[in-house]
């Protein structure tokens, strides 16, 4: 969408004379605005994402200084907490090319779990063997990888990002981020469509009574990953503060700001959300074709993200300390423009956020989101198809809002040019 | 080094002597329909009313002077018409429902999934390898288009590979080239392709190793251009010398844009083209490439890949799902890809096939989605259609001879698989054959049809969005070329007089040359 200077005078000239019938806080909703309000939450997301971090982290020292079935589960208590934030900050991905690049180093799935740490060599429902994998990097300190000899006689950050998981390189193993921490502190998911989430025992990371080998590398590892991802994120919180990089390309061009708001929320839901994630999954019957497929915290993961395609359009977003992040918004522009569109797409998004809540709580009290989506489940597949459905819906609407915005093509087609450069043979 | 199988098929050979009667209807002759049953007899699929039309939409421009009509759609109703930027060749057919839509959204995401090494929790996602050259596909289709050679010593070798084979030497060998059971024999420890990558716990094949050498060319107007020329060897192997005899070709990553257009090409189209014989004495011949179709057990037409080995999308996707990233799929359902006997190592590991999901790593609708993406990827409107030097650069393109080979245009079979890919007018810039591109360009390695020397014409739209697409401007089979004009430089063989009239232009005309190459 290119959004001309006139465009954003036609809109402010519009909100003008809306004012007298819309609500007062389209008085502040010029382009600029909106962009501060959508900049500022990013910073409140990822501060809060850095926040919940901080805290995983905390848990995961202390399960490692004393490894017990508590603080395992509290470290596990701790990583879902991390990603209900995170989450919501997703949708800021497509669009700011900033947190693309960067977002594979902290969400990047699927996992290279095998090369990591055991897996169980079984594979699936025909073999009653049980032999562990042990091609990992947990396991050895010298290990072919992607073909070459990799030593890694200590497990660090660094080792992390530069050798194992390098980065900018599109070939990279997927071997850090929060995926990484979630199979370490929940081992394999090997339930198949059958209940149940990875069951890793909290001895994995017990030196004295060791199991599944190596205890001390894992730990090492684990805490690796943690320190990682907080040093990830903190970069990210800089790039939304007053001066950081993120903000300046944003405020830097108002219509390619827009555009980065609307391409956030249409490409999240449609291609990513409703293509990728979920209507894959369905199609596959994978049970692991899923978000956070270990902790069986995909239900949350999904709900989230949807959560944050409202908070941009709507311009609020409700912090984890339950204070509020608000101002002008997008919904504010486009009730300017066209209040029947602004109501139909909070309508849609709102109906999205039902249709996922209602899957959510299916997967907190009937069946988890791996069942859901299983083969011949045509109830649990109904509740997954009725979130797609949303999320689809809502991204007719969202291309709406891109073509109210767009003058070009309102120009283009009120032309009375009588060539048709795009006329085909027929 | 070359041992070329110069027995023909008989299928092929009987095809080739329909084709003298064909081309004696050919489009070129607009206008004069000497027959009864009018132009474009071999269109099957239209009737004669629609195959005047036809001829006529497709008779080479008369007047210079302005742009054909359609011409600027270069996909037809397909055509994706927004400003071109860096996600120029990622756009779906413009003429697909909201349905199809979701359908290529989701080849999308399997089309840039990583693939894990198995055994992981993502039973649907793992089954790499154990040997590869890529995690995805988007890795060496670089933003849908062009892949290019590694940048120096330190840069991957992600979005190029090198094919191997032997030339055959036992007779079982020889009758497996001949009836197509095979198009070439795989190195006996390597395989058919070299991966330098390789799961964990396994050895990788090695390394691609390339040298450049530079050499001057002339021009009329006195620049000098540099052209690189690469020799190719391979270091670090892991599983022991290669056969002495083994022949490498180096292979890029090619555009993905329009490739269900070129599908629904009639094959009638492309045969008419062919003058096997050189017939007409111009200096080109032109082969059609006969290969075994998966599909139908029989042959068909080849119009995709650098040879024009595979007939199909669907065909050329299974192929490099297994031998590029090492999964199966139903059309090439052998998990451990590129594995051979002489790597026993390779098949000690896990495989990511799951009986629960089917008999392949990728099974149904993996690859169905994957070809659905890959078939309807947008080609791009061309630019500047209508400016003097573009029109003028035009003329000089068909004046130098360059389409006798890079036909323009052609109208899609109405019986096309796919609704959105049927009778459209298309602008590839190809006749999909196979030609003798001389000494300079040949890698010495035939496979099926195509000689040592002999590569199919690739299809030059979206050529001039390369840089807009990929950042650099690299073309032919393995990216030697470093601008077009170095690209127009390295023909030979059957282009060799095109080449030398452009190395004889004035500097305006080669320039304007150019600009039109670069508004496509």
């Amino acid at each position: 969408m290119k959004l001309t200077r006139r465009t954003v005078h036609l809109i402010l000239a519009t909100s003008a004379t809306a004012l007298m019938t819309s609500s007062a806080s389209a008085i502040d909703a010029t382009p600029s605005a909106v962009l501060d309000t959508y900049a500022d939450i990013a910073l409140a997301g990822y501060e809060d994402s850095l926040v919940t971090a901080e805290a995983l982290d905390a848990a995961i020292n202390a399960l490692v200084a004393n490894p017990s079935e508590a603080t395992l589960s509290a470290a596990k208590a701790a990583w879902i907490a991390s990603r209900a934030p995170y989450q919501q900050t997703e949708v800021y991905r497509f669009g700011n090319a900033i947190v693309d690049d960067w977002e594979g180093r902290v969400n990047a799935w699927p996992l290279d779990e095998g090369l990591l740490d055991y897996v169980d060599a079984s594979y699936g429902v025909e073999s009653d063997e049980n032999d562990l994998f042990t091609a990992n990097i947990i396991a050895n300190e010298r290990l072919m990888i992607n073909g070459a000899e990799v030593i890694a006689a200590s497990i660090t950050p660094d080792f992390l990002s530069g050798t194992l998981h390098e980065a900018g390189e599109v070939e990279a193993n997927v071997a850090t981020g929060y995926h990484a921490i979630e199979f370490l502190l929940w081992g394999q998911d090997l339930n198949g469509t059958g209940p149940g989430a990875g069951n890793r025992p909290y001895t994995d990371f017990d030196t004295t009574n060791c199991t599944g080998g190596n205890c001390e590398r894992r730990a090492e590892f684990l805490v690796a990953l943690s320190d990682l991802l907080i040093t990830d994120l903190e970069e990210m919180v800089g790039n939304w503060e007053d001066d950081g990089a993120a903000r300046a390309t944003l405020m830097g061009d108002e219509s390619a700001g827009l555009t980065a708001i609307l391409t956030g929320m249409g490409s999240l839901s449609y291609g990513e959300l409703a293509g990728e994630r979920m209507k894959l999954g369905l199609l596959l019957n994978d049970p692991e074709e899923e978000h956070d497929c270990f902790a069986d915290n995909t239900h949350n993961s999904h709900y989230f993200d949807q959560i944050g395609i409202r908070n941009v359009y709507s311009g609020t977003y409700r912090r984890i300390d339950g204070s509020v992040v608000s101002g002008p918004s997008l919904a504010d522009l486009v009730a300017a423009a066209d209040p029947a569109l602004d109501a139909e797409v909070a309508g849609k998004l709102d109906a999205t956020v039902t249709a996922m809540a209602i899957m959510r709580a299916r997967a907190e009290s009937i069946e988890a989101y791996d069942q859901m989506i299983g083969e011949g489940n045509d109830e649990g597949n109904a509740v997954v198809q009725a979130a797609i459905d949303g999320l689809i819906d809502q991204t007719r609407s969202i291309e709406r809002v891109v073509a109210l915005l767009n003058l070009d093509a309102i120009e283009f087609e009120g032309s009375d040019s009588l060539d048709n450069p795009t006329a085909v043979f027929q | 080094m070359e041992k070329r199988v110069s027995k023909r098929l008989i299928g092929a050979g009987a095809i080739s002597t329909c084709l003298v009667a064909l081309t004696a209807f050919s489009v070129s002759a607009s206008g004069i329909f000497g027959a009864e049953q009018g132009p474009l007899p071999h269109r099957d699929d239209l009737t004669l009313q629609d195959r005047v039309r036809v001829a006529e939409v497709l008779a080479p421009p008369e007047d210079y002077g302005v742009a054909q009509v359609f011409e600027a759609m270069a996909g037809g109703a397909a055509t994706f018409t927004g400003t071109p930027d860096g996600n120029a060749f990622s756009r779906f057919s413009q003429n697909l429902s909201f349905e199809e839509q979701s359908d290529f959204h989701i080849g999308d995401s399997l089309f840039t999934k990583l693939w894990v090494s198995s055994p992981s929790s993502t039973q649907a996602s793992d089954g790499l390898g154990p040997l590869y050259n890529a995690r995805a596909c988007q890795s060496c289709h670089l933003k849908d288009g062009r892949g290019h050679p590694p940048v120096d010593i330190h840069d991957s070798a992600i979005s190029m590979f090198l094919r191997l084979s032997v030339p055959p030497r036992t007779e079982a060998e020889f009758a497996a080239l001949e009836n197509r059971e095979l198009l070439r024999i795989p190195e006996p420890t390597y395989g058919g392709q070299f991966q330098d990558l390789a799961v964990p716990g396994l050895q990788a094949e090695g390394r691609m190793v390339i040298e450049y050498t530079e050499e001057d060319v002339v021009l009329a107007d006195g620049e000098v251009v540099s052209l690189r020329r690469p020799t190719y060897s391979v270091a670090d192997l892991g599983y022991g010398p290669m056969d002495p005899e083994v022949m490498l070709s180096p292979r890029i990553a090619p555009p993905m844009i329009g490739l269900g257009l070129i599908e629904a090409i009639h094959p009638g189209d492309i045969l008419a083209n062919a003058d096997p014989e050189d017939a007409d004495g111009n200096g080109i011949s032109g082969r059609p490439s006969w290969v075994m179709s998966d599909a139908t057990g029989e042959l068909a037409l080849g119009r995709f890949g650098w040879k024009a080995s595979n007939p199909t999308v669907r065909q050329q996707s299974a192929g490099a799902f297994s031998g590029d990233i090492g999964i199966s799929t139903p059309d090439a359902s052998n998990a451990y890809g590129d594995c051979t006997e002489n790597q026993p190592d390779c098949f000690t590991m896990a495989s990511g096939v799951q009986e629960r999901l089917g008999d392949t790593e990728a099974p149904d609708p993996v690859l169905d989605l994957v070809t659905f993406y890959s078939s309807n990827l947008a080609v791009p409107m061309r630019r500047d259609v209508e400016e003097a030097t573009v029109l003028q650069g035009k003329e000089l393109f068909h004046d130098a001879g360059c389409a006798s080979c890079h036909t323009p245009s052609y109208v899609t079979s109405r019986h096309a698989e796919s609704e959105a890919h049927q009778f459209q007018l298309i602008w590839p810039y190809s006749d999909f054959l196979l030609h003798d591109m001389g000494e300079g360009l040949a890698d010495n390695r035939p496979v099926g049809d195509a000689s040592g020397t002999e590569w199919k014409t690739p299809p030059l739209w979206g050529v001039g969005l390369t840089e807009t697409v990929n950042g650099h401007t690299q073309f032919l089979h393995d990216g030697r070329a470093r601008s077009l004009l170095e690209a127009i430089l390295w023909h030979g063989g059957e282009a060799q007089n095109a080449r030398d009239t452009v190395v004889a232009m004035a500097t305006d005309d080669r320039d304007a040359l150019i600009r039109f190459l670069e508004s496509l």
